[in-house]
C-alpha cells in the first residue's frame, strides 16, 4: 500500500527518538558542555563564527545536541539567534589593541614587538597520539612559561608600507550604519560591509576552496599573495549609545585577523600600489580568515577594474553562495516529496514517447 | 498554555516588517518584494519563507491547514503543523472549506478557496527567469522593462524540440497583465485555479528573501501561444480510492512487478469525494 508518505506524526515522533538513542545507546557518560568548550575549541570557534552568535556555551550545547554535526550546530544556533532583541551596534573594534596570543608576518622577518608563534598546529607532525586513547584526567598541564607580551598595542604591520604609499589604503567609507546581513536581503552590487559579513559567517570549507581556487590558478592574474600580517588574541567591544554620547565597553571577544597584501593595482597614470585582502573571524579560526582574505581581494576586482573571469570575482556567485545553512537547507530539500511534480514529469514524457513511437509528430 | 516563545515565533517587530512588504507585495501583484527573512528553526527549502509569511498574518482564530503534495499527512507538512500548534496553540484542521489559512507545498487543493482565505505558497526559487539568467542583478531590469523575449524563446524552443511546451510543474505566469510569476512548484494542472481566485494568495521564499502576492480576483495567465494553447494535465485513469477523474492523480507503485494505482493527490478532497459518493 501507499502508506510510505502517510502516518507522517508517528513516524516523526519515532524518528526523533531513534535520534536520541544514536546518542546514547551503548550508555557513555554524557559529555559536559565545558568539555567541549575546552577540548574542543576549535569546534566551538567555527560554530561560533558560521553560527553568527558569539556564545560559546550555546556553542558547545549546539555540537553536543547535534552529535557533533557542526552544520547542524551552526543551524542550531542560528535558529535560535533570530529571537535575540538587538540592543545596539557596537562601534569597530580596534585590533590594534588586543591581548596578542598570536602573531605572525610571513613578508617581513622582524616586526615591531616580535613575531609570536602562540598555539598553532602547524609544527606538530600529524601523527596519531595513541596516548590520548586513554588520558588520565586533565588535572594540570605543564605551565610554560610563555612571556605573553605585557604591550597590548599592535599596530598593523603592513601599515608600515603606508609611509611609502606602496599599499591601497584602507578607507572608511561608511555614511551610514553598516549592512546588516541578519535584518536586510542581499543587495547588488554588494557594498564591502555587506559581502564582508557575509563571508564571515560563510561555510569554511566553501571559502578555503574559492580562495584555492584563485591562487591556483581561476584567480586573477594567479598571482601569488603574502600574508602581512595574521593576529590571534583578545579585543574589546565598545557600545556608544546616543544618549550616553561616549563609549563604553561591555566584553572582550577572541578574534582572528588575517591581512594579506596582494598583486599591484595601476596604470600608465596611477603609480603602481600593493592591494589588500582582509579577514576577520570570531574565535581562533585562522585558516578561514585567511580564506576570506583571498576572497575579499576577489570581490574587489570590479572596484579597480579588471576584467571579472573567475567565480571567485563574482559576487552573486560569491555570496549567494557561501551559506552553509542556506546550502544545506536547500540541497537536503530534495529529500522532500516531489511526486506531484514528478508525476507530471512522468505523464508528459510517456505523452512524447507515445506521439513519437506512434509517428505522430514525425 | 506557555510556548516559551512570542506568538507564532517571530518577535512583533518583525511581523510587522513583514505585513508591510506583504501589502506591498498586494498593491504590486506578482512584484517580488525584497524583505529582510528571518532564519527559523526549519532549514531554508523546507518552507521557512511560508512559514514566515504565515507566522506574521496568523491570529489566534485562525485555523490553519497545512499542506504538501496536496496530502495533510506527508511529514514536513505534520511538522510545520506541529511547529505552529507548538508556538501559536491554533486549532488546525485537515478540511479545506474549515480552513481560514492553508499553507501550502507544490499544490492548491481541488476545493475551490473562497474569499475569507488566505493561501500561503511556500516557494524555493521567486525568479521565473533564474534558470535563463543566474544574475539577480540583471533579472530585476528585465522585470522591470517588462522585457520577457528571454522566456517566450525558452517556450517556443521547446515546442519546437518537443511539440510542445515541456514545463509540467512550475509552469509561469503571467499576473495583472504585467509581472511573469513564478506559481511555485504546482503542476500546471493548478494554474488555472490561480486566475481570478476568491483568496488571496501570498508567496513566500525564505532563502532568497522575497514575498509577492496575487491579490483576490486577479487576472493569472499561463503563458502559450495562440497556435499552442495552454493544456493541463489529463489522466486516463480515475482515482483508484474515490473514482475521481477530475482531480490530480499521484502514482503509485504497489507490487515489486511494477504495477500501479492512481490515487488523488489530494488526501482531503479524495475523502469528502468518497464520502459524498456513498
Ligand atoms: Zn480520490
Amino acid at each position: 500500500m501507499y502508506v510510505a508518505v502517510k502516518g507522517g506524526e508517528k513516524a516523526i515522533k519515532s524518528s526523533l527518538k531513534l535520534l536520541e538513542k544514536k546518542r546514547k545507546e551503548t550508555g557513555t557518560k554524557s559529555i559536559e558542555i565545558n568539555q567541549i568548550k575546552e577540548q574542543l575549541s576549535f569546534a566551538v570557534d567555527r560554530v561560533i563564527n558560521e553560527g553568527s552568535l558569539y556564545d560559546k556555551d550555546l556553542s558547545a550545547l549546539a555540537i553536543k545536541q547535534s552529535q557533533g554535526d557542526l552544520v547542524e550546530a551552526i543551524f542550531l544556533l542560528r535558529a535560535y539567534r533570530t529571537t535575540l532583541e538587538r540592543y545596539a551596534y557596537s562601534t569597530a573594534i580596534d585590533t590594534s589593541k588586543i591581548i596578542i596570543k598570536r602573531r605572525i608576518s610571513a613578508s617581513f622577518k622582524d616586526i615591531p614587538g616580535g613575531q609570536i608563534l602562540g598555539p598553532t598546529f602547524d609544527y606538530s607532525h600529524r601523527l596519531l597520539d595513541f596516548s590520548l586513547m586513554k588520558e588520565d584526567e586533565i588535572n594540570s598541564y605543564e605551565n610554560i612559561n610563555n612571556q605573553e607580551p605585557k604591550n597590548k598595542e599592535f599596530p598593523s604591520v603592513i601599515d608600515y608600507l603606508n609611509n611609502e604609499n606602496l599599499l591601497e589604503q584602507e578607507i572608511n567609507n561608511l555614511n551610514d550604519n553598516p549592512f546588516d546581513v541578519t535584518r536586510d536581503p542581499m543587495k547588488f552590487p554588494a557594498s564591502r560591509d555587506q559581502w564582508m559579513q557575509i563571508l564571515a559567517r560563510g561555510d569554511e570549507g566553501f571559502l578555503l576552496g574559492l580562495s584555492y581556487s584563485a591562487i591556483r590558478g581561476f584567480g586573477s592574474k594567479g598571482t601569488h599573495p603574502f600574508v602581512g600580517e595574521i593576529k590571534y588574541g583578545i579585543v574589546d567591544i565598545f557600545i556608544s549609545p546616543d544618549e550616553l554620547g561616549f563609549e563604553i565597553c561591555i566584553g572582550e571577544i577572541e578574534i582572528s585577523e588575517c591581512q594579506m597584501i596582494d598583486q599591484f593595482a595601476g596604470n600608465k597614470n596611477t603609480p603602481p600600489q600593493f592591494t589588500r585582502g582582509y579577514g576577520l573571524t570570531f574565535g581562533y579560526n585562522e585558516r578561514k580568515s585567511m580564506a576570506i582574505s583571498i576572497v575579499d581581494r576577489a570581490l574587489k576586482s570590479e572596484g579597480y577594474g579588471e576584467e571579472i573571469k573567475f567565480p571567485i570575482q563574482d559576487q552573486e556567485f560569491v555570496l549567494y553562495h557561501a551559506d552553509n545553512v542556506e546550502a544545506q537547507g536547500f540541497v537536503t530539500h530534495l529529500k522532500l516529496p516531489h511526486y506531484v511534480d514528478f508525476q507530471g514529469e512522468l505523464n508528459l514524457i510517456r505523452k512524447l514517447r507515445n506521439e513519437i513511437l506512434q509517428g505522430k509528430k514525425l | 498554555m506557555k510556548t516559551g516563545f512570542n506568538f507564532a515565533y517571530l518577535d512583533e517587530a518583525t511581523k510587522r516588517m513583514i505585513r508591510r512588504k506583504i501589502l506591498k507585495a498586494v498593491c504590486i501583484p506578482g512584484y517580488q518584494c525584497p524583505f529582510g527573512g528571518r532564519e527559523m528553526p526549519l532549514a531554508y527549502g523546507w518552507g521557512t519563507g511560508g512559514i514566515q509569511v504565515t507566522a506574521s498574518i496568523i491570529g489566534k482564530q485562525d485555523i490553519l491547514k497545512v499542506i504538501d503534495q496536496g496530502a495533510d499527512d506527508t511529514t514536513n507538512a505534520v511538522s510545520i503543523k506541529n511547529f505552529f500548534k507548538r508556538v501559536c496553540n491554533i486549532m488546525t484542521t485537515d478540511r479545506t472549506a474549515e480552513a481560514s489559512l492553508i499553507q501550502t507545498r507544490h499544490r492548491i487543493p481541488e476545493t475551490t478557496l473562497n474569499k475569507d482565505q488566505i493561501i500561503v505558497y511556500q516557494v524555493p526559487q521567486p525568479e521565473p527567469l533564474r534558470k535563463l539568467e543566474p544574475k539577480e542583478k540583471e533579472t530585476r531590469k528585465l522585470h522591470a522593462y517588462k522585457e520577457y523575449a528571454l522566456m517566450h524563446v525558452k517556450l517556443y524552443e521547446e515546442i519546437s524540440q518537443f511539440g510542445s511546451v515541456i514545463k509540467t510543474w512550475a509552469y509561469p505566469v503571467e499576473t495583472n497583465n504585467r509581472y511573469i510569476t513564478d506559481p511555485t512548484p504546482i503542476p500546471k494542472f493548478d494554474n488555472p485555479k490561480m486566475n481570478n481566485m476568491e483568496a488571496l494568495q501570498l508567496f513566500g521564499a525564505g532563502r532568497e528573501k522575497r514575498i509577492y502576492a496575487i491579490p483576490p480576483y486577479t487576472k493569472v495567465k499561463s503563458l502559450d501561444f495562440d497556435d499552442h494553447p495552454f493544456e493541463i494535465q489529463t489522466w486516463d485513469e480515475c482515482c483508484s480510492i474515490c473514482g475521481s477523474t477530475k482531480s490530480y492523480l499521484d502514482e503509485i507503485i504497489i507490487n515489486n512487478e511494477g504495477k500501479k494505482n492512481f490515487i488523488c493527490s489530494d488526501t482531503d478532497f479524495c475523502k469528502s469525494n468518497l464520502e459524498k459518493n456513498k
